[in-house]
């Protein structure tokens, strides 16, 4: 047949392989209680929880362009509703998790009606402010512990398993289930009528406006989800640490600085930028870690190195220069002949 | 008369937070950019004046005519090296790279002089008042702060009205294309912009320094005061941003004074309820 007609779709060989190494990798994974030992066990757990911080830190600033340097803010509201749900009612921790990420989503609508009357860099340092009130108000109040913080009561942690061993296990498949949801939230919100909204407000906000995208709406989505996703992974990683203070889970350098590293080297704005950039750094961790300042320095030289000579990372050079998509995410133009 | 003790101690700090927010709103309303290691770099300014005066042995308000053309030549060589590649249309690379530059600057002080508090000693002038009536003191050393700010920022005001740099700077505000076309040099005007920045933060950080401990992570704080000025004084308003950083100062004294531990939260929380009633600042001209 000779007809020039043309298709778009999202698939090529390269996503079906991707799509099979991504089944595998979750398959190891979930697994992993099998056939790991504890450091590794819990090695991955972190891994988990801070490749889920990074997606969506990048699905904030790199899909909606809302540039937060404040998403501690949001880390330490999931922590402190666990901790506080679990001293004052006593339910599962993993249920008060849950509990704490709706009411901390609940929140973040009111934080995004302040902080939208900012733009670019002034929503950003405004949104630093908003987690520094929060980290000062949490010293304040004597219920929560004020400046000395609150550990886990004794029963809570219990209701994860009796054996610290078991506790370990039950807190990796929670932050494991934790980051798929979050994958995968962000993978079908991409896809859908907001991820379309997003795509032309990214191209161009005035234009998108102009053809009745609701821009203001479609951040306002994204916002939320993200707090949402950000409360569940915080009130995960103080899971597992059993004790909270305002300054440690308010912290800007754990929370958000580092985050902040990996996405953009990975590739801010693309959806596997920020898991390269969490492998890489969990990689370099062991052996870095211990230079301290200098390993600092390092990251942040990187950082800016990468951001003038290459604004989409790592990930984002590759995928140019090889038009490599894993995942099927982008419509690519087909003409019948090819297929 | 505490209360009103308290009001003048906090309009005398405010001065100094004008300063930081002036270098802040300079530079956005030059190049539209805004520099997150901006408190960093006044910390840095403090450490410079905290080797000057120990290895020379002058008096911090000495050091400042070394601290303040140094710092303003850093400011020149950032912007010209590192800043000006950033500027286009898209607002994440001047963010992420000032970004990384505080978090740079903040662990280089850090392995330079260790987390120790640090602090300017300048001699019997640090206790000397003067007294108004029985009850209201004025320490001098805020007073002269506080004048040493005003006439900073009343010289840049007429440096960027009446002088050609400060055409420039206009020009380059306005329009960049034209500007470029009638002759100025962007890039250079941005540079020169940033030094300007820079030198007078680098006063007000000096000028900080003398009166409070600082350490490695003090910058943040620095930056963020500097920001909440320039937002409730209005953005684009050189003496609203004066006005927004008194009452920033008063604010954070009389929480101060209140309970310590609530001198910053009170900051913070009137510059959300600015934000939350009065978006437009509260000397701005409404949008």
């Amino acid at each position: 047949m000779k007809s020039n007609s043309v298709s778009a779709t999202r698939h090529s060989r390269t996503t079906h392989l991707a799509l099979v190494f991504v089944g595998v990798c979750a398959l190891v994974f979930a697994s992993a209680p099998l056939w790991a030992g504890a450091n590794i066990l819990r090695l991955l757990t972190d891994f988990f929880l801070y490749l889920s911080l990074a997606c969506l830190w990048n699905f904030l600033v790199g899909y909606a362009g809302l540039v937060s340097i404040g998403q501690q803010a949001f880390v330490g509201l999931g922590a402190y509703g666990l901790f506080t749900l679990s001293r004052y009612t006593g339910l599962n921790p993993l249920v008060s998790v849950l509990i704490a990420s709706v009411v901390v989503a609940a929140l973040s609508i009111p934080f995004a009606a302040l902080l939208f009357r900012l733009k670019g860099a002034y929503f950003a340092i405004s949104s630093w402010v908003l987690a520094e009130v929060l980290r000062l108000t949490a010293q304040f109040i004597p219920q929560i512990g004020g400046s000395s913080g609150m550990s886990l009561p004794i029963e809570a942690a219990r209701a994860l398993g009796a054996q610290p061993a078991v506790r370990f296990t039950t807190i990796y498949l929670a932050a494991f289930i934790a980051l798929l949801m979050i994958l995968s939230g962000i993978y079908f919100t991409l896809q859908s009528r907001t991820g379309l909204a997003l795509t032309a407000i990214r191209d161009n906000e005035l234009a998108a406006r102009s053809n009745g995208v609701n821009a203001n709406r479609t951040k306002l989505i994204v916002y939320v989800l993200t707090a949402f996703g950000t409360a569940a992974t915080g009130g995960l990683i103080f899971l597992q640490r059993l004790r909270v203070t305002p300054d440690s889970a308010f912290s800007i350098s754990d929370w958000t600085a580092l985050v902040i590293f990996m996405v953009v080297i990975g590739g801010v704005g693309t959806f596997e930028g920020p898991i390269i950039g969490a492998v890489l750094f969990f990689l370099l961790r062991g052996t870095l870690a211990d230079f301290g300042p200098f390993y600092m320095i390092s990251l942040g030289a990187v950082a800016i190195l990468i951001m003038i000579y290459n604004p989409r990372g790592l990930w984002g050079h590759v995928r140019d220069r090889w038009h490599l998509q894993l995942l099927p995410l982008n419509f690519r133009i087909l003409s019948k002949q090819d297929s | 008369m505490v209360w009103l003790n308290t009001v003048i101690q906090g309009t005398m700090l405010g001065g100094l937070y004008a300063m930081f927010a002036i270098g802040l709103s300079l530079i956005f309303g030059v190049m539209k950019l805004v520099n997150i290691a901006h408190g960093d770099l006044i910390v840095l300014s403090a450490y410079l004046a905290l080797v000057i005066t120990q290895t020379m042995g002058v008096d911090p308000f000495v050091s400042l005519l070394i601290v303040v053309p140094i710092i303003a030549t850093v400011g020149y060589l950032l912007q010209r090296g590192l800043f000006n590649r950033t500027l286009g249309d898209d607002l994440l690379p001047p963010i992420l790279v000032s970004f990384g530059l505080s978090i740079i600057i903040q662990n280089g002080v850090l392995v330079a002089f260790s987390g120790d508090d640090r602090r300017l000693q300048a001699g019997p002038l640090e206790v000397a008042s003067l007294r108004i009536g029985d009850t209201v003191a004025i320490g001098l050393l805020p007073l002269l702060q506080f004048v040493i700010a005003v006439a900073v920022i009343v010289v840049l005001h007429l440096l960027i009205r009446r002088t050609k740099t400060g055409r420039g700077l206009r020009a380059v505000s306005d329009d960049q294309a034209m500007a470029q076309v009638m002759g100025f040099n962007n890039r250079h005007m941005y540079g020169v912009a940033m030094a300007l920045s820079l030198g007078i933060t680098a006063v007000a950080g000096v000028l900080i320094a003398i009166r409070g401990n600082f350490d490695p992570s003090a910058g943040p704080a620095r930056l963020i005061y500097g920001f909440e000025a320039v937002i409730i004084g209005g953005v684009g308003n050189i003496w609203g941003t004066l006005l927004g950083g008194i009452v920033l100062g008063v604010v954070q004294a009389i929480g101060g004074a209140i309970d310590p531990r609530f001198q910053i939260l009170a900051g913070h929380l009137v510059f959300l309820l600015v934000l939350a009633l009065r978006p437009s600042g509260l000397f701005g001209v409404k949008a």
